[in-house]
């Protein structure tokens, strides 16, 4: 039997079709026929956004805590034009997300009509994929076929964009199920001679690490399993990217932390002096290597990773294993169990003493101050009084971001969303409304720098009409704090334009939303102030006035190798030129 | 921030690695991809290579299969060896891709190159052109009393050296198809 509808119906049925119950979007001329289907309808919950780079990161805080794709819906011209940056943000973070924009009519596509916008052109660099639809029959079609391509492979925005007659018109719904397999279908098995390789690497490694990112978490819950699994049975060290943390507890015997440019200092120097690097669902971004000449120079390097453009892109290596990283564990599993679950035990426990001795380092040490707040403190405050709740946390970028990615620990995957690879300020307010809208009656948290915060404050209104109690940890340190910090190292302090004279006040602002507000100046008051954010039943905006000149350490000065890292005030002469830095 | 040594002003440090580290050696590739005959295919492709910074020294496309919609395009590109493999698997990532082949690992390629050379002249300079036209199989597919325009068809270093005779003899334009190619054997 088939079915007739019209064009707007399609999208709806669609969707409900393809198990999708949330909508971000902001309606507008050209996508009015599916709002009014939506109107006339209950399977599908739309929230709307105050802007439509909110909606894209809203849907990207939702897929990224529930591992199912999020949903947009804008209009035409300037609706698709600000969905831009969080579609580019999906792209480089790998997150699934199906973006619906209104278009003008076909017969008016190219007239410079009243919002148009090339819509495809503009996106075709900033999405896995995008169509534009011109006949209503091939509609659901495609619909649904950009479900498949956002969540299979390595995951990505779509967009789909909709003229407005092909919305009126009526055609054939195609169902789900009779939609064409398209022919794009990534390979998710790794090859088992790699494989084998691998396993053989990991008996004889003496100083093996892994190293794994955010592709973990993509991989789904199985994955960040399998890889506790593996990383327990053999006993071998883990760090992660920004993007992977909770893929292994932090709280887990052989975690590392965090590495990087702004990683930990035991973690990098590991990276630095390894002989196995087993680089599971990360991609070598430049943050991560420092300078390339010198990274991990006497290790032999294995790479899994579902695209096979990641492989050898930056980093040469020399077991690379194109698959998902849940069904490339399992193999690796599977095969180092059959071989006898072999590991060189005695070296690896020397391996140990070494990291031992570089966390002696204690490179996130810091004096907390009677005086004034340092955010190393705030956050150090807010980990211990919400650790073991249901907890979500998000961020903004910059110092913040990484003094998040330090102080607070992740013990499960899907916990953390962050801006990684386009590094998007005023990514997290509308990304926490969204994970809040999945997990309603989580404490979803935002650490924010006050500049961040204010990208896109605007998302607050939909946080108070939506009841969504979202959690605003602003740390407010009137600078643009990691741009003052390069400024402080690299410009000879010439703080070129990197502060802000007209803050607004955080707690008036909040007021006028119609939601709370929380002034803290005084360390002593830090805690009594944490647990009243946490404890109202609302959105909170929480100004923390911090340190205004605190910097971000340690760091890897780009262009410079993991073993030449700065650290902060664990930075005593002894650390960096002490024998353990030297070894490697 | 003198307990960090690192000195006031100093530009040694960036925000990203300044100096490339991979090997020079450039080498040319013919790439066959084969995608499906779908509006903006070719724009992706060409977004791809324009996008990332890499070369194209030739392009070609059309449809090969009018049942199954689907065209071949032909690439010739340079690059460092680590470049010419990003580009194949960048390529591999475009969804409407089916097929990539770089017919110049793969067992070698026929190409060939289609051009049309308008050539102005009279007295000696029109008889040699016409000679040497001979000489190279051009045909000619136009001709008035000042003028020839020759047809030939070749490697893309045939024509660059025919080209290359006709400019003395009163070469006016050139147009040229860019090189299709197909894999040797079966």
């Amino acid at each position: 039997m088939t079915r007739q509808m019209t064009g707007a119906k399609m999208v709806v049925q669609a969707l409900k079709d393809q198990g999708v119950d949330t909508v971000f979007g902001y309606p507008g001329g050209a996508v009015l026929p599916i709002y009014d289907e939506i109107f006339q309808q209950n399977g599908i919950r739309h929230y709307l956004v105050r802007h439509e780079q909110g909606a894209v990161h809203a849907a990207e805080g939702y897929a990224r805590a529930t591992g199912k794709p999020g949903v947009v819906l804008v209009t035409s011209g300037p609706g698709a034009t600000n969905a831009v940056t969080g579609l580019t943000d999906a792209l480089m973070d790998s997150i699934p997300i199906v973006v619906l924009t209104g278009q003008v009519p076909t017969f008016m596509i190219g007239s410079d009509a009243f919002q148009e916008a090339d819509t495809v052109g503009i996106t075709r660099p900033c999405t896995k994929h995008n169509w534009l639809v011109k006949d209503t029959d091939k509609l659901a079609g495609v619909v649904h076929e950009a479900f498949h391509v956002a969540t299979s492979g390595r995951p990505g925005p779509v967009l789909v964009d909709i003229p407005k007659d092909v919305q009126f018109a009526s055609g054939t719904y195609t169902e789900k199920a009779k939609v064409k397999v398209s022919h794009y279908q990534p390979q998710v098995k790794g090859d088992m001679e790699t494989i084998t390789q691998l396993v053989e690497a990991i008996e004889t490694a003496e100083r093996p690490i892994f190293y794994t990112g955010g592709g973990v978490i993509n991989s789904g819950p199985a994955a960040s399993q399998l890889l506790r699994e593996l990383v327990d049975a053999t006993g071998i060290p883990i760090t992660s990217t920004l993007m992977g943390l909770g893929c292994y507890p932090a709280s887990g015997k052989n975690w590392l932390g965090m590495l990087g440019m702004h990683g930990l200092y035991e973690a990098n120097l590991a990276m630095h002096g390894c002989d196995l690097m087993i680089n599971v669902g990360a991609r070598f971004d430049d943050r991560i290597t420092g300078r390339l000449d010198a990274f991990s120079p006497k290790s032999r390097k294995a790479h899994i990773d579902i695209d096979p453009s990641s492989i050898n892109k930056v980093i040469r290596v020399d077991m690379p294993i194109i698959g998902d990283v849940g069904h490339v564990l399992e193999d690796v599993l599977k095969v180092w169990k059959a071989r006898g679950r072999k590991v060189n035990k005695e070296a690896i426990q020397k391996w140990w003493q070494q990291i031992e001795q570089w966390r002696a380092v204690d490179c996130l040490k810091y004096k907390p101050s009677g005086k004034t707040i340092r955010p190393q403190h705030a956050l150090d405050r807010l980990e211990q009084l919400t650790k073991g709740r249901d907890r979500y946390i998000t961020t903004e970028v910059g110092q913040h971001q990484m003094w998040a990615a330090q102080y607070l620990g992740f013990e499960d995957p899907n916990r953390w969303m962050t801006s990684g690879g386009l590094g998007t300020m005023g990514y997290g307010t509308p990304a926490s409304i969204g994970v809040q809208v999945a997990h309603p009656d989580a404490l979803v948290i935002n650490v924010a720098g006050e500049a961040s915060w204010l990208m896109n404050m605007q998302e607050m209104g939909t946080a108070v009409q939506y009841r969504l109690p979202v959690k605003q940890f602003i740390l407010n340190n009137e600078r643009l704090g990691m741009v003052r910090q390069w400024q402080e190292l690299l410009h000879g302090e010439r703080y070129s334009h990197s502060w802000s004279e007209a803050l607004p006040d955080f707690v008036k602002l909040a007021e006028a939303f119609g939601c709370k507000g929380i002034l803290c100046q005084d360390p002593a008051d830090l805690d009594d102030a944490i647990m009243e954010m946490l404890e109202y039943d609302g959105p909170v905006i929480f100004d923390c006035l911090v340190e205004k000149h605190e910097n971000c350490f340690p760091m890897i000065p780009s262009g410079e190798p993991h073993n030449k890292m700065l650290l902060g005030e664990a930075s005593t002469k002894d650390a960096i030129g002490s024998k353990g830095a030297v070894m490697v | 921030m003198s307990p960090l040594n690192i000195k006031k002003g100093s530009t040694k440090h960036s925000a990203y690695n300044l100096r490339p580290t991979f090997s020079d050696v450039q080498e040319t590739h013919t790439l066959a991809v084969l995608v499906d005959n779908e509006p903006g295919v070719l724009a992706r492709v060409i977004g791809l290579f324009s996008g990332r910074g890499y070369n194209i020294d030739s392009l070609t496309v059309a449809e090969v299969d009018h049942t199954g919609h689907t065209s071949r395009i032909t690439i010739v590109t340079t690059g460092t060896p680590q470049v010419i493999e990003q580009i194949k698997a960048q390529l591999g990532r475009i969804v409407p891709v089916h097929e990539v082949h770089d017919l110049t690992v793969e067992g070698g390629s026929v190409e060939r190159e289609l051009a049309l050379i308008k050539v102005e002249g009279s007295g000696d300079k029109r008889v040699e052109a016409l000679r040497l036209a001979d000489i190279f199989r051009a045909q000619v597919v136009d001709s008035t009393l000042e003028s020839f325009v020759f047809q030939i068809t070749g490697t893309p270093e045939k024509v660059d050296a025919f080209v290359d005779l006709m400019r003395p003899l009163g070469l006016v334009e050139v147009a040229r198809t860019g090189v299709a190619a197909l894999s040797r054997g079966v």
